[in-house]
């Protein structure tokens, strides 16, 4: 499989709009590598590290699998990118993180905030992490907020139930997180009801919301999914902006792979509940090393190129339903390159195929090396 | 003003008064295709309804003056945000819902005008299919009802019914086998091939696509895309293929029209749309879209626009998009833009269109 990357598009190719009325055009970005962390010692330090973290639901059908053994390392700083289709478990793992699943979640494994085991903490001490030192950001701001406060109400709400010093709706603090977050008439806007924000408009008030403690780590799940792309490149500009001035790390989960190429600088693919590639996001970008992970590239129909006739790549068959899961790798009845007897029998573990890139499949170092082979 | 008869509504006076319609210029055509549908000036104003008696107090301008052809065995892609009429313009093209003014010719003969009978002829050929799999398929019909619904319609006998489901079946992807099943047995991608196995049933010549892929995930998407594709090459099927997803866009379209609050502000084949986008909207829209590939992302220039999408109940005097637009000057307040080609090689509704390469 060719996952075409023939490289940078020629120079000049990019006029220069100048946008007097509209924002300026954002800023040349490289994405942090493992390097950068190195030279900057204090960006090393790991903030959020997961380690096999299970969740299991009992259901009348069976157990139902939805996130399975997946470990991942969130460093200050960092935007780490979680992809996956429906019922993949991007979301469910990350409410697991936080402990917000309902009872009958069965998690296992540890998540280590600052070294702390949160999976091990009462739920009393855990609220005072949850909300202040890591903050959620949800999809649907609407649902997320409640329609009887006045949104000022919420953002200070938010500051309150940390504090012993309570603060007013229109606050400054308030007024002030409002206009980081590009709210125009921020102390008139806190006034409002979240009925009377737009679309755009309320993900950014989540946004100052989750920000409000100044917390370390931001879980945004798919925080633009539900807004238009002129919307969607405004609020991924404040994500930008505040991480820069909060120094929080972020952990972006999405199902859009042109939203991660943007803006994260590691990701990590996952396959019916389970981890199926990690890595820099060029490495996971441009040399794919799971089957999944490549067909997903390669169905995508590209804004940035012509088709010239040819038919998009299509996965085979559907994804599994995780009670009924296949044996061995659970891509194995989808997959272009599965080996009977192999695939179907033995649940690949994840390998190195280069430092800090990991795949779980059979035949990931073959497929390391041909897309080296496509690339050159 | 209020007419007790079902009546299209009369458009209520417009604070502002901009004209409905940017002229009647030729709509625009790929040169040497047969056109199959042609629309001309269709607009559709909602009205608002207030107080006791539900007077009349305002209108929502849906769609304002709209013009395009679709050339015979070809798609058209309509593209544009939440609320630019791009929905509300595919169900006026089907008469799903009663156009205020324009019209609409399908094959030379005037939809807007039909009769009921020639109206029933008319949707065996053209059909429609819907973007939530799962609200526009009858959760008590079985598969096979569902698909031969349109059949029963037309008057075809059971046994003839039986044999199409299958074949249709077939056609699209389905185990002719599970006719029996209900919808609630089959995944979403499956239920949008049981909504398109329904929509070609009677052998249309033109279909509506409302966001037939947006629901669906990324490895099922590419699967239904190609079987649309499919489908139009077998069938030499006619597409309107309305969507916010430019890049399935990009794939699957001929020509693409570009909405914004009820206008087409730029409309050509879409090579030309994507790489030479002339209006500053669709330079904006591209620009926005995010591109798989890390690279590429560094390296590119987003114009990121301010605020939101004006209101259409009130929507702003002159161009559209002007209130969002950092080219505006006092010309685009006071003279709408009409959709001409001004050099670009294709029509573009701005005073200061300019061809840019943003992708």
């Amino acid at each position: 499989m060719s996952i075409d990357e023939s490289g940078s598009p020629p120079s000049g190719a990019y006029v220069e709009v100048d946008p007097t009325r509209g924002s300026p055009p954002k800023g040349e970005r490289r994405p942090k590598t493992a390097a950068d962390f190195d030279a900057a010692d204090d960006r090393n330090v790991p903030v959020l590290q997961v380690r096999d973290l299970s969740v299991e639901f009992k259901t009348d059908d069976g157990r139902l699998l939805a996130v399975q053994n997946v470990s991942y390392t969130l460093h200050e700083r960092e935007t780490l990118g979680i992809v996956g289709e429906s019922g993949s478990g991007k979301t469910v793992g990350s409410m697991a993180v936080l402990g917000l699943l309902p009872k009958t979640a069965q998690v296992t494994g540890e998540v280590l905030f600052r070294g702390r085991n949160l999976l091990a903490m009462s739920e009393k001490e855990r609220q005072t992490i949850r909300g202040r030192r890591i903050a959620m950001v949800f999809q649907d701001a609407l649902a997320a907020l409640n329609p009887v406060f006045k949104v000022g109400d919420q953002i200070a709400e938010a500051i309150n139930v940390h504090s012993n010093v309570k603060i007013a709706t229109d606050d400054e603090r308030v007024v002030d997180l409002l206009n980081l977050v590009g709210i125009p008439n921020p102390k008139d806007r806190a006034n409002q009801y979240p009925h009377e924000f737009s679309g755009g408009m309320r993900q950014r008030a989540m946004i100052a919301m989750s920000i409000a403690n100044d917390p370390d780590v931001i879980i945004a799940d798919e925080p633009t999914t539900a807004l238009d792309v002129t919307i969607q490149a405004q609020v991924l500009e404040v994500f930008e902006r505040i991480q820069d001035r909060t120094k929080s790390a972020i952990l972006l989960i999405t199902h859009d792979l042109g939203v991660v190429a943007g803006v994260t600088d590691r990701i990590m693919v996952m396959y019916a509940g389970r981890q199926v590639e990690t890595g820099t996001v060029d490495d996971v970008f441009y040399q794919p090393s799971h089957p999944y992970a490549q067909g997903l590239l390669a169905s995508l129909p590209r804004l940035d190129r012509r088709r010239d006739g040819e038919r998009l790549y299509r996965i085979k068959g559907q994804p599994p339903s995780l009670i009924f899961l296949p044996p061995g790798c659970a891509f194995n009845p989808r997959c272009p390159t599965a080996e009977v007897g192999r695939c179907d029998v033995t649940r690949p573990d994840l390998v190195e195929v280069s430092p800090d890139h990991l795949s779980a499949c059979h035949f990931a170092a073959d497929l390391y090396e041909g897309t080296k082979a496509a690339t050159t | 003003m209020s007419d007790p008869s079902s009546a299209p509504p009369v458009p209520p006076p417009s604070p502002a008064p901009t004209p409905l319609s940017a002229g009647t210029a030729a709509p625009y055509a790929l040169p040497g295709v047969e056109p199959i549908l042609e629309v001309r000036d269709l607009v559709k104003v909602f009205p608002i309804r207030a107080g006791l008696l539900q007077r009349v107090v305002g209108g929502v301008q849906a769609v304002t003056g709209i013009s395009f052809t679709v050339g015979r065995g070809q798609t058209v892609g309509v593209v544009g945000e939440s609320g630019c009429g791009k929905s509300t313009m595919g169900r006026l093209v089907l008469r799903l819902i009663p156009a205020t003014s324009g019209s609409v010719s399908f094959e030379g003969t005037d939809v807007l005008g039909m009769g009921s009978k020639e109206l029933k002829a008319f949707r065996h050929r053209a059909q429609i299919v819907f973007q939530d799999p799962y609200a526009s398929l009858n959760p008590r019909m079985t598969v096979r009802t569902i698909i031969g619904e349109p059949l029963t319609i037309a008057g075809w006998s059971k046994r003839d019914i039986a044999d199409r489901v299958k074949e249709l079946m077939g056609m699209v992807g389905l185990n002719p086998e599970h006719g029996n099943r209900f919808p609630h047995e089959f995944s979403g991608g499956q239920r949008q091939r049981i909504g398109i196995a329904r929509a070609v049933s009677t052998e249309p010549e033109l279909l509506v696509l409302d966001e037939p892929v947006s629901a669906l995930d990324v490895s099922i998407q590419a699967g239904v895309v190609n079987l649309l594709e499919d489908l139009q090459d077998r069938l030499g099927l006619s597409y309107v293929f309305i969507a916010h997803d430019l890049s399935v866009v990009r794939h699957i379209a001929d020509v693409v029209a570009v909405m914004y609050l009820g206008k087409i502000v730029e409309i050509g084949p879409a090579t030309e749309v994507y790489e030479r986008a002339s209006h500053p909207y669709t330079q904006a829209l591209l620009s926005a879209v995010p591109v798989p590939d890390p690279r590429k992302e560094r390296e590119r220039t987003r114009i990121v626009l301010e605020g939101d999408v004006p209101s259409p109940a009130n929507p702003p005097s002159g161009c559209r998009f002007r209130t969002r637009c950092w080219k505006a000057q006092d010309l685009c307040a006071e003279e709408e833009p009409v959709l001409v080609d001004r050099g670009d090689g294709h029509p573009v509704a701005c005073h200061f269109s300019e061809v840019a390469v943003v992708i």
